[in-house]
């Protein structure tokens, strides 16, 4: 058989104010028709830049050398897109290969009706004979992509349509042109999970139904495990190791593919044996008929995002806050540590009642934050130890500059960071690092409560295991209580004591970690659970169906 | 790429020269020679007791008078005016007293335009409100009858070197004074909501640190290049408020605008030496300062900054989407 693209020795480097950075170091790889190619690796692999040279989207800065060869899966693939002219490149666009972007909202104009962009991809590339006609043709592929009522549908702006919805009609537009080939770059990251598990159903019906390759570009193993036939692991700009998806994940060759497959967390395999804690110590945390409302603007209803949240921590206690986005989980987090008012309810902080007056002061210091993004939690222009000092700074200046600054390296010490990184810029980090000089920060007061906000959710997944690592570790000795916040139910079973599941600021479940994710009860959770990618392809039982049909198709 | 993002608190000179490296040849021009201009200019300025030969007021040189309207010869390498001052000398007193009123200028509107743009966007509310209402209203001023009327109340219409510096640096602050506190208010609003400031409230540190310490040092990245407009807008107010006959007086200082004034009657009769130095120094100071803030202002975007070394292959660039361009 012939493949549908062939890259050959790609090189791919960007021009920077600090010189030339090569990002792609000669990459081969290629797709047949009907197959699905997940092509994974950690951020700053080259992975998305591989993909974007599919299409001839490379920025201006860029310079690519090699080949990368398109075809239509009928003869061997000839087109370079290098060198093929702005004209050519746009005609192989949409017809040879298509490109589904991570961030569906943006990737839709916002101005225009979903119908509108879709029978804009047809009339330029002389699909379809009328305007009637292409606006039949747009209707039946939203309807063959599951949207529902695609009739009224199509009439829509794409701000009325939800997040998975708008990544079906990116498809839709993808495959309405007949294309041989989607890149997809992370479809499903800025998803939820539930939604994710629909999006890689319908990427999967692409391949069984229509016959589309695939070339998936992602970083979780569990999407690899559900979609895809063969696997590139890329690393630092080179291909690593290729094999098919069993293989990889049953006998990987290339150490970093073993540490990349071990750093993932799996599912229902490691509880942590919960914190004894006896009943009667006062809560650290009790909310009680918790109630959060942003206010509406001028005319408009406000926004209720938390509703009769009820939930208490205990010393010592790790409490795992879990929901997908608009769950209401960062707001809780945000009114316990006192960034936000809560509009009703009780909230009991310490045994002290939290009134909308006297929200931080009084109480700081006993509350250590983590913030989901490390890179933009630090003062750029302030070095890690002055950022790590500047608790002790405002609350125990009598301490003096030279005990602060003593301090502060033993804070960093304490998690691994050494000493020579203390006069560092936060951008001179890495992100597991300064994520790791974060968690020294908020456990500078040896604070009894640590708020942690998604802090391994902008992580790569071998750096995650090792914050992680750290996080349960400190917990483990210095004792303190934590809210521990994330979509990640994977990682949420792997820190947490009990759990609380979220579901549009109410709560669906609650109880001991093991209870609630293990022998979930109510409908949401189990289909929280029951949606999650497994990183295993042997357990992933769809699979076996769905791949027979593959071969049929081709 | 992520690296590629991450800001960097670098130090000028740092910046200028991987600018100088990176930008297009226009933009290097452009730069090199704002650059140049200004530093020009300050020199002058700097050392303009050594560079002229006689004093700015000053009409004889051992008990002999210069002459009105004298050609330009050996002794007087200008010629001199219709008063008998000294062209070249009067040019280069006229840097001192142009760099003095930038000066003040600059001060009088950078640090109340900082602090209250400052307060106005971290604070927000009522204030925040009240503030932006008044600096909407300070723009309907017109700067220059502002100035004349500045100069009425300073000095009682004399025109005296504080009273012309006095009218021209307020009016420029008046008119300045809003452009920072726009500018240092949008950065401020867009900072607080940083996590770093989060991070630094939930810690419990006061508003006044968080103010000083975390949201202004990364407030005012832009303002350097605000300041060559400043600096290039309080010339021309001085020059024009002299120009009107409401500048500064030849005894206390000189001044290009009030030379340029007297030698009105000069071009007429075909005398070329006193209108031409003056209005020259006047272009090449704004026209410095102006390319070099341009410049920076392009520079300082990554997006308006242009980078050799690309071949075109791979500049092919095109819209999102793929397909449904047209």
């Amino acid at each position: 058989m012939t493949d549908l693209l062939r890259i050959e020795d790609l090189h791919v480097t960007f021009d920077t104010d600090a010189g030339a950075a090569p990002a792609v170091k000669g990459v081969s790889l290629s797709v047949a028709p009907g197959e699905i190619l997940a092509l994974v690796g950690e951020s700053g692999s080259g992975k998305t830049v591989t993909a974007k040279s599919v299409l001839g989207l490379l920025p201006a800065t860029a310079t690519a050398h090699g080949r990368v060869l398109l075809g239509d899966g009928t003869a061997d693939p000839a087109e370079d897109v290098l060198a093929a002219s702005p004209a050519r490149l746009r005609a192989l666009r949409g017809t040879h290969a298509a490109m589904v972007f991570q961030e569906p909202s943006t990737a839709l104009n916002p101005v225009f009706t979903i119908g509108w962009q879709l029978t804009e991809g047809l009339r330029a590339h002389g699909h379809g004979g009328s305007k009637a006609e292409r606006r039949t043709l747009a209707v039946e592929w939203l309807d063959k992509v599951g949207i529902p009522d695609p009739a009224t549908r199509v009439n829509h702006y794409p701000h009325q349509l939800s997040g998975g919805q708008k990544q079906r009609a990116v498809i839709a537009m993808a495959l309405a042109l007949g294309t041989r080939l989607i890149v997809a770059d992370e479809p499903t990251t800025a998803l939820d999970v539930t939604v994710q598990a629909e999006i890689l159903e319908l990427l999967h019906r692409c391949r069984t139904d229509f016959g589309t390759a695939v070339l998936l570009i992602t970083h979780n193993m569990g999407v690899v495990a559900d979609l895809a036939d063969r696997v590139a692991v890329m690393s630092e700009g080179e291909v690593v190791e290729q094999a098919p998806v069993r293989e990889l994940f049953a006998a990987p060759a290339h150490p970093y593919t073993r540490e990349l497959l071990a750093a993932v967390p799996v599912f229902g395999e490691q509880s942590r044996t919960p914190t004894s804690t006896t009943g009667d110590e006062q809560p650290v945390v009790r909310a009680a008929e918790l109630v959060v409302d942003y206010p509406g603007r001028l005319g408009r209803k406000g926004f209720r995002a938390v509703e009769g949240v009820s939930f208490e921590i205990r010393p010592g206690e790790v409490l795992g806050l879990v929901g997908e986005s608009g769950s209401g989980k960062t707001t809780i987090g945000r009114v316990v540590a006192g960034l936000t008012a809560a509009t009703g309810g009780e909230l009991t902080v310490f045994g002290e009642p939290l009134t909308a007056r006297r929200r931080t002061r009084g109480r700081a210091g006993h509350i250590g934050y983590v913030f989901q993004d490390p890179a933009a939690s630090f003062n750029p222009l302030l070095t890690i130890a002055d950022s790590v000092a500047e608790p002790l700074t405002v609350h125990r200046r009598e301490l003096g500059a030279t005990a602060i600054r003593a301090e502060a390296e033993a804070l960093l010490n304490s998690v691994h960071l050494p000493r020579s990184y203390a006069d560092r810029y936060p951008h001179e980090l890495s992100g597991g690092q300064r994520q790791r000089a974060a968690l020294a920060r908020a456990l500078a007061l040896r604070p009894p409560l640590i708020i942690a906000d998604e802090p391994t959710s902008a992580l790569d997944v071998s750096v995650q295991a090792k914050v992680l690592d750290l996080f349960t570790e400190l917990q483990r000795e210095l004792g303190f209580a934590a809210l521990f916040i994330s979509h990640d139910l994977a990682v949420v079973e792997q820190v947490a004591d009990r759990v609380v599941v979220l579901h549009r600021g109410r709560i669906a479940a609650s109880g001991s970690t093991a209870a609630v994710l293990g022998n979930p009860q109510d409908d949401y959770t189990r289909r929280l659970v029951a949606s999650l990618p497994v990183a295993d392809p042997v357990r992933q039982g769809r699979r076996e169906h769905a791949l027979d049909e593959g071969v049929a198709s081709t | 790429m992520a690296q590629l993002l991450v800001r960097r608190p670098t130090l000028l000179p740092d910046r200028l020269r991987a600018r100088l490296r990176t930008g297009g040849p226009v933009q290097r021009a452009m730069l090199l020679t704002g650059a140049l201009l200004t530093v020009l200019f300050v020199l002058t300025a700097l050392l303009g007791p050594l560079l002229a030969p006689y004093g700015y007021a000053q009409l004889q040189d051992g008990g002999r008078l210069f002459g009105s309207q004298q050609h330009p010869s050996g002794a007087h390498p200008l010629g001199t005016t219709i008063a008998g001052y000294d062209v070249l000398s009067r040019t280069v007193w006229g840097a001192r007293t142009a760099l003095e009123i930038i000066l003040a200028a600059l001060l009088l509107s950078v640090v109340p335009g900082t602090v209250l743009g400052l307060a106005s966007g971290y604070l927000g509310g009522r204030l925040d409100r009240l503030l932006v209402g008044l600096a909407d209203a300070l723009y309907a001023f017109p700067p220059l009858l502002l100035a004349i009327v500045m100069s009425i109340v300073i000095s009682g219409g004399q025109s005296s070197l504080v009273g012309g510096l006095g009218a021209a640096a307020c009016s420029v602050a008046v008119a300045f004074v809003p452009q920072y506190f726009r500018v240092v208010r949008a950065e401020v609003t867009r900072v607080k909501a940083e996590p770093f400031v989060d991070a630094a409230r939930v810690i419990g540190t006061g508003t006044w640190r968080i103010m000083f310490r975390h949201v202004l040092r990364n407030s005012v990245r832009t303002l350097p290049l605000i300041f060559t407009i400043n600096a290039s807008e309080a010339i021309l107010t001085l020059a024009g408020l002299g120009f009107l006959g409401f500048g500064i007086e030849p005894n206390s200082a000189s001044e290009w605008g009030y030379d340029l004034n007297r030698s009105v009657a000069d071009v007429t009769s075909g005398l070329w030496w006193t209108a031409i130095p003056p209005g020259l120094a006047i272009v090449l100071t704004v026209l410095g300062t102006t390319l070099l803030g341009e410049s920076l202002t392009d520079l300082a975007d990554p997006r308006l900054r242009r980078r050799g070394g690309t071949s075109t292959k791979a500049t092919a660039t095109a819209t999102d989407g793929g397909a449904d361009d047209d």
